[in-house]
């Protein structure tokens, strides 16, 4: 078992907990929603990671003799798309909370509940 | 014209959306909403005739050939999910308008159907693709669309329910995107079609490849959120009861029966043929699915909130459909598909009456279902007919699926789940006669007996689904062929 | 007209009687007139049934294909058309009963009662010419929902919990109980259409054959074996003509005739011989039987031990057709015939004397047989059908059935339905001394006669009719004989 050589994923997984811890445990929607963006963050890493061919370079056509061994682009512009859904999602997730904030006066869950229950 | 229906289907809404935006005006919306969804109606019966006729379609975006290009791929199954989505949607359009005037803000009207064409774009998208990236995009599209609808309503526990949706649904989703890296890393390949090959090539199945496997369960957990199976289900009764009648409906009816229709491409199509299914995670979900009809049943059976008590019934009927599937036999997946199909019926009237309701009693607890037997008497015997559905009386829809999932229980050798199944069935007969018995035979009501019959635009889409429900219960030829022949393509069983 | 014809119009009639009866609501004579005259229609219809000498022979009828290979279809028997016919002729009866019942009461919803009444009938047609046991439960489960609003028709406390009970156990037995049943049936035979002498090809296993039929037995809870029995007792919140229909007419003969069915025509008797779910289910109707009986000796109110005979009464029908004689099964379908005409005459009177009294309890019946002589005349012929003596329809059944207990030699039954006559004697004979021979404990302030004249009219019908089964039985026998030919002793 190389741990080393597993860096990346290691580091992707440890991410993926912290996110998901953060979504869990924390009330505050804020958090929740930054906790969310690291637990998605964590996907971007193990594409990209996937995608890194040893030796590899970016792959453009030089002239010259070959052959050139290139990174794959694809897993890359795959997460370029995961990455605009991630920001669309937290945008909607942050207009919810402002209209959350708007109408309930908070944005702690426990504070949430709490209000909705007194009805 | 034909050639390009495929990407009609989806194109349609997808522009429509934006045409909302620019106009501004709720009743232009609406004319635009219904012209896309009836349109995409047509193309859907369109597409399931060709590929009943012709066998599967496939349509490579701008000409890109397969492995490289996304391509539209549609088959039995798909061609069936594609009937739901827009049948529902069309049924949807002309109620919404009455029904949004009451529940949704004026000046929010007009995006309200821009929203609701793109989570249909979404939903018909993730039906239609070919692609696994593409699916994650859609469903992404759709979900997000989703939590904007859901927060729309009047209630601020709308807006909740909606927050606590989208933490769900994403982390869903992002498990899902895992499971597609993962499989993608395996293979190198994100078409569907390929990907099966692929695998099926390297003999990665049959060798019970680690990562194979890691991604199976990534993908299983992620859908599984998304369908609300029985542990995973807790965002769905909030956003159910909180969100407008209209977004109930229209989710209720269709968002869950994608996600299901997901979690077949990926375990039948994909891995082949269900055979990995059968050999992990079939008899996993099994428990799941019956812990959700006993558990949704009898907490359903405690809800004054109507709606609330339809949704924790929605996540029983969602135990039904995954029960038929986990069997991975011709004839439980034909049972779950066709409880699909059924359920959208029966779920989409259901949840349209409680729209008629809160139309006129502006609220859907049991108590003020006093009298309306006789002050809402069409909308009543629609829910009526409805609950027969629900409960599986005989010549209602309901019963097709309930026999065939018995039936294929006791294929199966599994009595006690075909007994199970039954008592199912019974707990729905007491949260459906709740309601009944509160709207017709109410002790003591001395409220006024005004007539308020819901308007005939709310209540002409509900009856076409009540005869829907009758109709396909005494002559289920149309839906049960079509669930046969899909359950057959996934097993690959002869065609 | 073809006889498939003739059963289309069986169900036709009634279902389009509940239509105009809906639409005519305003009108309350035309309302009633529709009532009659789809009663009348109906009865001329399963008469036309009757006289087909062909009748038996008609092809089946399919309605509808809801799964393939599994079809509605209607297709005539015997015991159908013996059934049909007691629950049409009964039918126009009660109409003619109902009508001055609901106006000598004022009873509210007319209308509804009058529609569910016909719908019920209309299920009841279904479950009588049902050719499959899909169809058998179709128009079951229709029965119990179209009968549900007549139990709660006083729509307060005590009607909305009677219903309750009456659709939490006929429904939970049903989908429960008969449904899986009715699958596992298709299941291992891979049909479910009726065949005289039992419908599987090869015998499954014995314990499999025991479990099926007391998943029937127990699964048909009309039949009200206990301890599926305590809807019946509950229902009696309703008007007194519905507890007619449901007693006499449709419900509870539905129950029996569907577990009389099952045994001929699912099984077979050869098929059940010497298995012992048949032993369990002799066992549980034998004391169902006398408990019922016991617990009617308790009752004050008078339609609740009505209601505990007629659970008595039911279990002799299932006992002797479990015991699966020649002679046994002939005396349950003619029970199924006896047993109508006199329990719908009981409840007649009941209501009669509601109407005309407003009396409830036996306590309170001292002394009414000179006000109403009609109504107790009529009381007192039932009541000689129900223990069993001639001249009257009961005796005859009765007499079948103990033959039929000396064939099988089975001494244990032969005891029992002599100790049932006896208990039968003791809670029925003290009501009609006490009406002819007691002195009027008080004299009311309202002295009352008879009750309104079409309902002394029904009752004196249905007593003539006890009566005239006995002298002319033949019709009924020459059937019940058909029947019986595969019985095994």
């Amino acid at each position: 078992m190389n741990l080393i050589g597993h860096y990346n994923y290691l580091i992707s997984i440890f991410l993926m907990m912290v996110g998901f811890f953060v979504v869990i445990c924390r009330g505050n929607l804020i958090k929740k929603l930054i906790g969310l963006n690291i637990f998605s963050t964590s996907v971007f890493i193990l594409y990209i990671t996937m995608g890194k061919v040893a030796g590899g370079t970016a792959p453009i056509v030089v002239p010259g003799p070959g052959p050139h061994i290139y990174t794959n682009p694809l897993p890359h512009v795959l997460i370029l798309t995961a990455i605009v859904v991630g920001v669309a999602t937290t945008a909607v997730g942050l207009a919810l909370t402002v209209r959350i904030k708007e109408r309930y006066g908070t944005i702690e869950e426990d504070e949430i509940r709490l209000k909705d229950e007194s009805l | 014209m034909n050639a390009h229906l495929p990407v009609l289907q989806v194109i349609l809404p997808l522009l429509g959306a934006p045409l909302c935006m620019l106009t501004r005006s709720a009743r232009l919306n609406w004319l635009i909403t219904i012209a896309v969804s009836w349109s995409g109606f047509v193309i859907s019966l369109l597409l399931a005739q060709q590929v009943w006729v012709n066998g599967p379609i496939t349509y490579n975006m701008g000409g890109w050939v397969a492995p490289w290009g996304i391509t539209y791929h549609i088959d039995a199954l798909n061609a069936f999910v594609l009937i739901i989505v827009t049948m529902i949607a069309a049924l949807v359009a002309p109620y919404a308008r009455r029904s949004i005037q009451k529940e949704i803000d004026r000046h929010r009207q007009a995006v309200f159907y821009a929203l609701l064409l793109l989570c249909q774009a979404g939903l018909l998208g993730i039906v239609i693709t070919g692609d696994a990236f593409n699916m994650y995009v859609f469903l992404e599209l759709s979900s997000l669309s989703s939590y904007a609808l859901i927060a729309m309503g009047k209630r601020r526990r709308g807006l909740t329910a909606a927050f606590q949706y989208l933490i769900m649904g994403t982390i869903g989703a992002t498990f899902i995107l895992i499971g597609i890296g993962l499989l993608y890393n395996l293979t190198g390949t994100l078409n569907i079609l390929d990907l099966a090959e692929q695998l099926n090539k390297h003999h990665l199945i049959a060798t019970g490849n680690r990562t194979l496997i890691t991604a199976f369960a990534f993908l299983t957990v992620g859908l599984s959120l998304k369908l609300a199976l029985f542990p995973l289900h807790l965002w769905l009764p909030n956003a159910y009861s909180y969100a407008p009648s209209v977004v109930t409906i229209f989710l209720a009816a269709t968002a869950t029966k994608v996600a299901v229709y997901m979690l077949l491409r990926f375990c039948f199509t994909i891995l082949g043929h269900g055979a990995l299914f059968q050999m992990t995670l079939g008899k996993i979900i099994l428990l799941p699915s019956l812990c959700a009809i006993f558990i949704g049943s009898i907490v359903a059976i405690f809800q004054y909130d109507i709606k609330r008590m339809l949704a924790y019934s929605s996540i029983a009927q969602i135990g039904y459909m995954t029960l038929g599937i986990t069997m991975a036999t011709p004839l439980g997946l034909t049972a779950g598909i066709l409880h699909l199909f059924n359920h959208a019926l029966m779920k989409g009237l259901l949840f349209m009456t409680m729209g008629a309701v809160i139309y006129r009693v502006d609220s859907v607890y049991l108590s003020d279902f006093r009298g309306l037997g006789k002050r809402m008497p069409w909308t009543m015997a629609a829910f009526v007919i409805g609950g027969l559905s629900l409960m599986g009386v005989p010549l209602t829809a309901g019963f097709i699926s309930k026999w065939y999932l018995v039936k294929s229980a006791l294929e199966c050798g599994w009595w006690p789940v075909a007994g199970l199944i039954l008592i199912g069935s019974l707990l729905a007969v007491i949260y459906v006669w709740r309601v009944v018995e509160t709207a017709y035979f109410n002790p003591d009501h001395e409220l006024e007996q005004r007539s308020c019959e819901a308007p005939l635009s709310l209540l002409l889409p509900m009856w076409i689904l009540v005869i829907a429900n009758i109709y396909f219960g005494i002559n289920s030829d149309l839906p049960l062929s079509m669930a046969a022949r899909a359950a057959n393509l996934l097993l690959g069983v002869g065609v | 007209m073809t006889i498939s014809s003739l059963m289309l119009l069986c169900l036709i009639i009634p279902a389009a009687g509940a239509v105009f009866i809906v639409l005519s609501h305003r009108l309350a004579d035309l309302r009633e007139g529709v009532t009659l005259f789809s009663a009348a229609a109906l009865f001329a219809v399963v008469c036309q049934l009757f006289r087909r000498p062909d009748v038996f022979d008609a092809p089946a009828t399919t309605l509808a294909t809801p799964l393939p290979g599994l079809e509605l279809s209607l297709q005539l028997e015997p015991l159908g058309l013996l059934f049909a016919g007691i629950a049409s002729l009964l039918w126009m009866i009660t109409s003619l009963y109902t009508i001055g019942y609901m106006r000598g009461n004022q009873e509210q919803h007319q209308t509804t009662l009058y529609a569910c009444f016909a719908l019920a009938l209309t299920s009841t047609m279904g479950i009588a010419l049902s050719g499959n046991l899909l169809t058998l439960f179709v128009f079951y489960e229709m029965l119990t929902l179209s009968t549900y609003p007549l139990v709660t028709h006083k729509r307060d406390h005590d009607a909305v919990a009677g219903g309750r009970y009456y659709l939490g156990i006929l429904v939970g037995s049903s989908i429960g109980l008969l449904l899986p049943a009715i699958i596992w049936t298709w299941h291992l035979a891979g049909t479910t259409t009726f065949h005289y002498g039992g419908l599987f090809t090869s015998a499954p296993p014995k314990a499999v054959v025991s479990i099926l039929f007391l998943l029937y037995a127990f699964g048909i809870g009309k039949a009200a074996l206990m301890p599926l029995h305590r809807w019946l007792p509950e229902a009696m919140v309703a008007p007194t003509p519905v507890s007619a229909l449901l007693h006499a007419v449709a419900v509870v003969k539905a129950g029996v005739f569907c577990v009389v069915k099952v045994i001929l025509y699912v099984f077979g008797p050869a098929l059940l011989q010497g298995c012992s779910g048949l032993v369990i289910v002799q066992v549980v109707a034998g004391f169902t039987l006398l408990c019922a009986s016991l617990i009617a000796l308790r009752q004050d109110n008078l339609k609740r031990r009505l209601a505990y005979s007629t659970i008595s009464q039911l279990s002799y029908i299932s006992l002797s057709a479990a015991i699966l004689a020649p002679l046994s099964i002939r005396g349950a379908v003619v029970h199924i015939a006896a047993h109508a005409v006199g329990k719908i005459t009981l409840f007649f009177a009941a209501g009669a004397i509601y109407t005309a009294a407003h009396k409830t309890r036996v306590s309170e019946l001292d002394g009414i047989g000179q006000r109403m002589p009609w109504t107790m005349t009529a009381f007192a012929i039932a009541t000689l059908s129900m223990i069993g003596l001639p001249p009257t329809a009961g005796f005859l059944s009765k007499w079948f059935m103990l033959q039929g207990a000396f064939e099988a030699n089975n001494l244990l039954v032969i005891a029992v339905l002599l100790l049932s006559t006896l208990l039968n004697a003791s809670y029925f004979v003290p009501i009609v001394y006490a009406a002819f021979f007691k002195p009027e404990r008080h004299i009311s302030d309202h002295p009352h006669g008879e009750a309104p004249l079409s309902m002394v009219i029904a009752l004196s019908a249905t007593a003539l009719l006890t009566i005239i089964l006995f002298f002319w039985p033949d019709l009924v026998i020459s059937i019940a004989t058909r029947l019986s030919i595969g019985g095994v002793s």
